[in-house]
């Protein structure tokens, strides 16, 4: 079963304040462990995982695309950053 | 004169809403998301709170809703609509109105007396108050911070279509200070802050003569029932 994996993040150009809140407590990590020194910021966006039942062709990719761009994100705050197709939903990084 | 609230799941202001529509001298009408049903109301209001837990964005599940097919097809002929908070979050995600809310710019939750001018008093809901009035009324959401591209700033600026403007600081990032916008027709109004929630003496903002006793939210309410009986 194929799963379309959908990236949103909110647009460049605009404050993030859960990125920025998320950055403030590593910077405060980074006082005690050096690897965390060298952050300099934080974004948080969102992953959408949408699971279908035959093949992700073409159209099943451009309804997908369509779906990203209206309903999964908006276009006034946010931007589609990206949109593959993987094997299986994703299990844990070992 | 008859307007609708829509209760979506978890509205936590319509009940205010109807109260406020009541004591402005209008009958509420309770309306549910999920019914294609307007019930032959005049006007409609969408309430705050957090419909649908705020889940993908704010107001973005609500604005696809069974009942949003009949409020956008009402707005586009003309029915007055006003959002409040989590309404005009809604308002925007189903492109009634220009814009979006992000995250307040502290990352914080506000909720506190506001001040607003009131910049253009010729939508549906507005004509009540004087030119430029000065009003107090509450805010209180986590994502109010109003933004828009340069090029759609620039067109609510020059079509006169900011409603409200904060003012005594600005409490969450919004770009020009926006609290409030409507559409190119002046029947869709969204506001972050809460004006049903300032109706009532004894349970609205202090003012300077009495606490609690702050009444300027009932005009949104007075000015669509007064606008209802110009155009009839």
């Amino acid at each position: 079963m194929p799963t379309i994996v959908v990236e949103v993040m909110p647009k460049a150009e605009l404050l993030d304040p859960q990125g920025k809140a998320v950055a403030g407590a590593l910077g405060r990590l980074g006082q005690t462990q050096s690897a965390l020194a060298t952050v300099t910021g934080v974004r948080v966006g969102k992953r959408f995982e949408i699971s279908i039942d035959g093949e992700a062709d073409a159209a099943t990719l451009a309804a997908v695309r369509e779906l990203a761009d209206t309903v999964l994100s908006n276009s006034v705050i946010e931007d589609v950053v990206g949109i593959h197709v993987q094997n299986a939903p994703s299990a844990a990084v070992v | 004169m008859r307007i609708g609230v829509v209760t979506f799941p978890g509205s936590l202001d319509d009940r205010d809403a109807a109260r406020a529509i009541r004591l402005a001298g209008a009958d509420s009408v309770a309306l549910w998301h999920g019914d294609h049903d307007l019930h032959g109301v005049d006007a409609l209001v969408l309430p705050g709170g957090f419909s649908y837990g705020d889940y993908l964005r704010a107001g973005a599940i609500a604005s696809l809703s069974p009942i949003m097919t009949e409020v956008i097809d009402a707005a586009n002929k003309g029915m007055p609509v006003l959002g409040i908070c989590n309404g005009f979050q809604m308002l925007t995600e189903a492109h009634l109105l220009d814009g979006g809310l992000i995250r307040n710019e502290a990352g914080r939750f506000i909720c506190r007396d506001q001040g607003l001018r009131i910049e253009n008093n010729t939508s549906d809901w507005t004509t009540g108050f004087s030119a430029n009035a000065e009003i107090v009324i509450p805010l209180k959401n986590g994502e109010g911070s109003f933004m828009a591209s340069a090029e759609t700033l620039k067109a609510l600026e020059g079509d006169g279509r900011i409603v409200a403007r904060y003012i005594g600081g600005n409490p969450n990032g919004s770009l020009n200070d926006i609290a409030g916008v409507t559409n190119a027709r002046g029947n869709v109004v969204g506001l972050m802050p809460h004006p049903e929630h300032a109706v009532e003496a004894g349970f609205g903002p202090d003012t300077d003569t009495a606490m609690a006793s702050g009444v300027d939210g009932l005009v949104f309410f007075t000015s669509v029932i007064a606008q209802a009986l110009v155009s009839r």
